[in-house]
């Protein structure tokens, strides 16, 4: 199998402030986010990162899109060093997540082009890109409509083609169907397991339990910030359906639900 | 009704004091702000002014007025100068005298005069001017001084009297009192108003692509922090140019009218096509420190609102030292003073505006902002680089 993505040690430390202590109803001056994460996803497959809220899955994904950086460890895309190699890295991945936004005042095809030039695609590239990828995605139906009028779907499926411009290799996405109706949603899954059929990789988190049995090669269970289970669906489940394995997980972990 | 009433102040006070930055920006920071700059500017910039001594030439000086004049913190020349020549030099702004005519015979005249007759009073004659200071001021010690005298003999005599309305004692040419009058204001409006331009168009453009998220997607991507720091600044400078150009050119199609030049005499076409290109350069390289310093406020806010809040007190600070040159005059030589940003733009533009400037000072403005602008820029890169910066809730 042909190692794609390697993270070692990686942890993510926060101060709370003042107020977030209170809201937390806590003593502690910093959370632990992310606690000594490490494993590996393999070229071609797409990798679940499942854990309830708070477990620090959009995290882990944040750093590994290099927006945040570790206070220890590392992780290697494509032999990239997300630590020292930031902008490499950039260029190999494509983040999704319902952070990053569009500018309302543009519209889907200004957004594609100008996306394009950041990332350095030579124009004839760009278009042939943008033809397919806009008619996949029935964009072409409201290329000129400005990101403001349009539908939260609409605006989901442009972010997600805005995110594959470069026609990245590794795919990092944040809860991929968070907030989508079911149609989108569905556009959304098909055409992740289309984008592994060309072999690329994806690395996803999300706390539904269908999406990654109906997705996902393998799967990293994290709660409280540490990777209690990697291992493939059937390695992990053991016959047992996810949902109730996951369960006897977090309870063997956290002693009983809270 | 009352105790809704009182309920609803009770929240607008929650809300109000419980908001750090809202009572740092409204409450504390104004007047902080006053104290700190008019402690500063009384310290460093508001001395009085040692003008010098002026002379006091004086023809056909009388008896009566002699001790009075002499009393005056002036030197008195009272024989021996040449008028002529002296009312030539009188002419240009660095001159330090007044010239006082009177009348021969000028003790008996009044005596003679009869207030009732309708006859034009003895004329005393003080040539002036106004664009000097120094003679400016020796002239309101002499008037009054006259004056005072004129009104312990009942009125028997005129000073500057002005039959035919043709008599002319203030000896500033025109471009010496408009240079004067547009040195003391324009730099400052146009300051005023290239930072009103940067306050509109840097929040919008910085925090608010925090606020809507928007940042985070132009991080992603392998552009450089610097280029999209270069990038926001230069363009943000462009606009705010365009602003400032704006107003300039209202102001200065705008201000012969606002002062009725044409009544006053006074023609406000006196800066030559070079004037104005130093002018747009100086203004430029100012809106370039002033989009600086308004993007790296942008970044810090959390919000669009955040950054203005901030920026509101600012702004008093950027038209106090705005104000400067029009308090302590434009007479800077230390090029020193001309690498401290802001003040070093207003003092510049004044000079052009009077006719002082002196090429090395320009430079040196010129040059002292492009600095900024480029320690601005490598500031707000690293701002961009900074998650608590760019990700802070």
């Amino acid at each position: 199998m042909n190692e794609i993505l390697r993270v070692e040690g990686l942890s993510k430390t926060f101060k709370l402030s003042r107020k977030q202590q209170q809201i937390e109803r806590t003593d502690r001056k910093e959370i632990v986010a992310v606690d000594n994460l490490s494993f590996t996803a393999n070229k071609g497959e797409i990798f679940g990162l499942l854990g309830p809220n708070g477990a620090g899955k959009t995290t882990t994904l944040r750093m590994l899109a290099t927006l945040i950086a570790p206070d220890k460890g590392d992780a290697f895309i494509d032999g990239c060093s997300i630590v020292s190699q930031p902008e490499q890295v950039r260029a190999k991945i494509g983040f999704l997540t319902s952070e990053l936004k569009l500018e309302d005042f543009f519209t889907p095809n200004y957004l594609f082009d100008f996306f394009s030039q950041l990332y350095g695609i030579a124009p004839e590239v760009m278009a042939q890109r943008k033809a397919k990828l806009f008619e996949r995605f029935g964009i072409d139906k409201f290329a000129e409509v400005k990101v403001a009028n349009l539908s939260t779907g609409m605006k989901q499926k442009t972010s997600l083609v805005v995110s594959l411009v470069h026609d990245p290799e590794f795919v990092i996405f944040d809860e991929p169907t968070n907030g989508l109706d079911v149609l989108t949603a569905r556009t959304v899954t098909d055409y992740l397991q289309e984008l592994r059929e060309q072999g690329k990789t994806i690395i996803l988190s999300t706390h539904i339990f269908s999406l990654v049995e109906r997705l996902c090669d393998r799967v990293g269970i994290i709660i409280d910030g540490q990777m209690t289970h990697c291992d493939t669906l059937e390695g992990i489940c053991g016959g047992q359906s996810l949902e109730d394995r996951f369960f006897d997980i977090y309870k063997a972990k956290k002693g009983g639900m809270e | 009704m009352k105790n809704n009433t009182w309920t609803i102040i009770k929240k607008e006070c929650a809300r109000f004091f419980g908001d750090r930055t809202m009572l740092l920006t409204t409450v504390i920071m104004p007047g902080l702000m006053i104290y700190l700059i008019y402690s500063f500017m009384g310290n460093n910039f508001m001395k009085p002014k040692d003008l010098g001594r002026a002379t006091l030439y004086v023809q056909n000086m009388p008896e009566s007025i002699h001790p009075m004049l002499e009393a005056l913190p002036l030197d008195m020349v009272t024989e021996g100068a040449d008028f002529e020549q002296l009312r030539g030099a009188l002419a240009l702004k660095e001159s330090k005298f007044v010239l006082l005519t009177f009348p021969e015979g000028f003790d008996s005249l009044t005596a003679q005069y009869d207030p009732l007759s309708g006859l034009a009073a003895p004329n005393v004659q003080l040539l002036y001017n106004s664009a000097s200071e120094s003679s400016q001021q020796a002239y309101s010690m002499v008037s009054s001084t006259l004056n005072a005298y004129e009104s312990t003999i009942c009125n028997r005599f005129d000073i500057n009297a002005s039959e035919d309305g043709m008599a002319v004692y203030d000896l500033a040419s025109n471009e010496d009192v408009v240079g004067n009058f547009f040195s003391e204001l324009i730099p400052m409006l146009l300051l005023l108003m290239a930072f009103t331009g940067c306050m509109s168009i840097a929040p919008p453009s910085i925090a608010g692509e925090k606020e809507r998220g928007t940042i985070a997607t132009l991080l992603v991507t392998p552009m450089k922090r610097r280029e999209l720091a270069l990038g926001k600044v230069l363009s943000l400078s462009f606009f705010a140019m365009l602003s400032g150009l704006s107003s300039f050119t209202g102001m200065m199609l705008s201000l012969p009218k606002l002062i009725h030049a044409d009544e006053l005499g006074m023609d406000a076409n006196i800066y030559q096509v070079s004037d104005y290109v130093v002018l747009l350069l100086l203004i430029f390289s100012t809106v370039l420190v002033l989009v600086s310093v308004t993007s790296i406020i942008s970044a810090q806010a959390k919000s669009v609102k955040a950054a203005s809040a901030v920026m509101a007190p600012l702004m008093l600070v950027v038209m106090l030292v705005g104000m400067i040159p029009m308090m302590s005059g434009t007479n800077v030589a230390n090029l020193a003073y001309f690498a401290i940003p802001i003040y070093n733009s207003v003092l510049c533009m004044s000079q052009v505006f009077a006719h002082e400037a002196l090429m090395a000072a320009v430079v040196v403005t010129i040059v002292a902002n492009v600095l900024y602008t480029v320690l601005g820029i490598w500031i707000l890169t690293r701002m961009f680089n900074s998650e608590k910066v760019m990700f802070s809730k």
